[in-house]
């Protein structure tokens, strides 16, 4: 390997590294590069793990749609939205809450008292049209409680929700006990399990179209979604420049309490069947959908289209393994493995760009020893 | 409690006979002890069949397998992380305890302990390079491997049954029969305790945990191997796990891949409730396992009295928040008292 090539090249890597945007790098490094540098450049535009997630989805999809008989069909696209509806909502408030660093176990059970209520009081001969707002009204009551522990009282979410996870799920069967409530007015059930028109796009996507544009509008365009953001990344500097987070952190926990209970509600029409146990389990599928995305456990970080491919990237994969017959339960080491590595992958990447930075520094400094090699492999 | 304790020395004779009451009275474990005898008396006074030695025994052995998960967990939470995992393992080990010992019954039954800890330690070891290596928080990882060991369970099992009629007997005797009238199971529980107790409060590898907890720059810039001990903790912990798993195959003899599903939050619960901190750094094996004495104990007392069962899991919920709302005001009162006396010894 000649000096020259290796010099130019060291050069041509350290403008890369120091000034990713400068024009005339590009096409240097296609000149110079060999096929290193372009991925690294590529890497570098799509820095965010959130693009990744949406575009791995994409490829599922456009995978399964090849190889996987019925995937592709409209009766399944209706059963994905359908299959999909409980974590996308309740990902999206979610999305805020770990955004802040912390986080809200008891999800899950929200949706499970607000279904067995609404049984109980469908029960009693309440109409459909006064228990619905009673039930999100109820849901945010119950995401106020847990947000009254983790700011009025200081206490860690984690352990907060581990215990209303219990506290509201055995509420749940206390009102309702193990027996279920399933003669809902058809016109509900039918509605949630519906199409529009005659398309196979189901009535509830207006749902989470609507509710991804509000949520995404207010993390991403709104002061609220820059405190959000400022609380996680550091708590101290954010109450320093005014952002009142208690206040902030407890509509959090309202909102996400609201958005289970009427994600309950839906669980409930979608089945025709009111259960204390309805959706056991759920908050877990949520936290890894919402992790997947990119939101980072730690606060601070995250974009709602990254937490929306998670969601479809999980469900969409899900699907298809299932119609290719892989058993339900061999799915939870596909759903575990993608929760490891959506954490594990953006820290290796971030290892791997450090590595080569220094390595280039070294090597790209005039003084230093002459390089060994052209290019970081 | 840790913090008390380490206060103790620096404040002055004067105030060593009313410290040595408060000790006593801030002593965590008193309070459940408390709890625990009020809970048993009301019990027993309503229905006196609760004090029957087999009932008792019942109680005592499901806290024995929920009491070992537990000190695993507390191995863990101290040093602030957390092992949503170990449910998973449990029904790992079970499931592998139970199929060697139905495929070759002839096997000593302490081998089927070796072989469930195994298990579990590879478990362990996978969560805690993960943890460490991967520089990915706790929750995150042992969430994500809650669902792969569960999935290789299933995978594993592929829908199959273990009855108790193919496991030898003498293996099924581990779950029944005692020595000198105490379950096996809650001997070997026991002796967990004092290992892991002892370790964690007399030797450094125990005091580091609990730095490593209370501040984690602060035991970094101390020279604690960090990383290591993490490691450790979460091989302990699935370990101890892997333990538990042989247990339960032992106890209950008919195994599925489902074993121990959702005993995570129960062994968290637990040891929250006994004053294990989620925020690291406090709190003692004998608290976690008090904390799953407690837990099994009001189950079969609803059931004794007659409770509506699905009040079970209400109350467990609600002990939680207590719990950890009394800690909070515990941790208050020893700043504040830690401020005042700080500033009368200077």
């Amino acid at each position: 390997m000649s000096a020259d090539v290796s010099v130019d090249v060291s050069v041509d890597v350290s403008a890369d590294a120091s000034a990713p945007g400068r024009p005339g790098a590009p096409e240097r490094a296609v000149r110079a590069g060999g096929p290193v540098r372009p991925v690294t450049a590529v890497l570098a535009r799509l820095a965010g793990w959130d693009v990744a997630v949406i575009a791995l989805a994409a490829l599922v999809i456009v995978l399964a749609s090849v190889f996987v008989d019925n995937f592709g069909s409209s009766r399944n696209f209706t059963f994905l939205v359908l299959d999909l509806l409980p974590i996308v909502l309740i990902a999206l408030p979610m999305t805020f809450v770990i955004a802040t660093g912390e986080i809200d176990l008891s999800v899950a059970s929200v949706l499970g008292l607000s279904s067995a209520v609404m049984g109980y009081l469908w029960n009693q001969g309440m109409t459909i049209e006064t228990i619905i707002p009673l039930c999100v009204l109820l849901g945010a009551a119950l995401g106020a409680v847990n947000g009254l522990f983790v700011t009025a009282l200081g206490l860690p979410s984690l352990a907060v929700t581990i215990g209303t996870l219990a506290l509201y799920r055995g509420l749940a069967f206390v009102v309702l006990g193990d027996t279920a409530v399933a003669d809902f007015p058809s016109s509900y059930t039918s509605w949630v399990t519906g199409t529009i028109g005659g398309t196979s796009i189901p009535n509830v996507a207006i749902i989470i179209v609507a509710l991804a544009v509000v949520f995404g509008v207010l993390l991403h365009a709104t002061p609220i979604g820059r405190w959000t953001f400022a609380a996680g990344a550091g708590e101290q500097a954010a109450r320093f420049a005014g952002v009142r987070i208690p206040m902030l952190k407890f509509w959090l926990y309202v909102a996400t309490g609201a958005v289970a209970g009427l994600t309950g509600v839906l669980w409930t029409l979608r089945y025709s069947s009111a259960r204390a146990d309805n959706g056991s389990g759920l908050e877990l599928a949520v936290v890894a959908a919402v992790l997947l995305g990119g939101v980072s456990i730690f606060g601070g970080r995250g974009t709602l289209p990254g937490v929306l491919g998670g969601v479809v990237l999980l469900a969409s994969l899900q699907n298809a393994l299932r119609l290719s017959d892989v058993s339900n339960e061999a799915l939870n080491i596909v759903v575990g493995a993608l929760l490891v590595a959506s954490v594990l992958l953006p820290n290796v990447t971030q290892a791997v760009r450090a590595g080569t930075d220094r390595f280039r520094r070294r090597h790209s400094h005039p003084t230093g020893s002459p390089p060994l090699t052209a290019a970081p492999r | 409690m840790t913090t008390v304790q380490d206060i103790h020395p620096r404040i002055g004779r004067t105030a060593a006979r009313r410290s040595a009451l408060r000790r006593v009275l801030t002593a965590r474990e008193i309070s459940i002890v408390f709890a625990l005898a009020v809970l048993v008396a009301v019990t027993a006074g309503v229905r006196p069949a609760f004090v029957h030695s087999q009932s008792i025994r019942d109680i005592l052995l499901g806290a024995a397998i929920v009491a070992v998960l537990a000190v695993g967990q507390t191995v863990v939470m101290i040093t602030r992380s957390v092992d949503l995992s170990v449910g998973s393992i449990l029904g790992l080990s079970a499931y592998a305890a139970g199929t060697v010992l139905s495929d070759h019954p002839g096997l000593p039954v302490v081998l089927a302990l070796v072989l469930g800890m195994a298990v579990g330690a590879c478990c362990g070891v996978i969560n805690g390079l993960l943890v460490r290596f991967g520089n990915v928080p706790a929750l995150v990882v042992t969430l994500g491997t809650l669902y792969m060991f569960r999935g290789v369970a299933y995978l594993w099992a592929d829908g199959e049954q273990i009855y108790a009629d193919e496991l030898p007997g003498g293996f099924l005797k581990l779950g029944t029969a005692s020595l000198l009238g105490v379950p096996y199971l809650v001997v070997i529980a026991l002796i967990v305790m004092v290992v892991v107790g002892v370790v964690l409060r007399n030797y450094p590898v125990g005091r580091q945990l609990y730095a490593m907890g209370s501040s984690p720059p602060g035991a970094r810039l101390a020279g604690i191997p960090v990383g290591r001990r993490l490691l450790g903790a979460f091989v302990v912990s699935g370990t101890l796990a892997g333990l538990a798993g042989v247990l339960f195959a032992a106890r209950f003899g008919t195994i599925d891949a489902s074993a121990g599903n959702g005993y995570e939050l129960n062994v968290v619960a637990a040891a929250v409730v006994g004053g294990v901190a989620v925020a690291g750094g406090v709190g003692t094996v004998w608290g976690a396992a008090l904390g799953a004495l407690l837990l099994t104990t009001i189950s079969s007392a609803l059931a004794v009295l007659n409770i509506n069962q699905f009040w079970q899991q209400a109350i467990v919920g609600a002990l939680i928040l207590l719990a950890i709302g009394i800690d909070r005001l515990i941790a208050l009162r020893v700043a504040a008292a830690l401020k005042k006396e700080g500033s009368n010894v200077r």
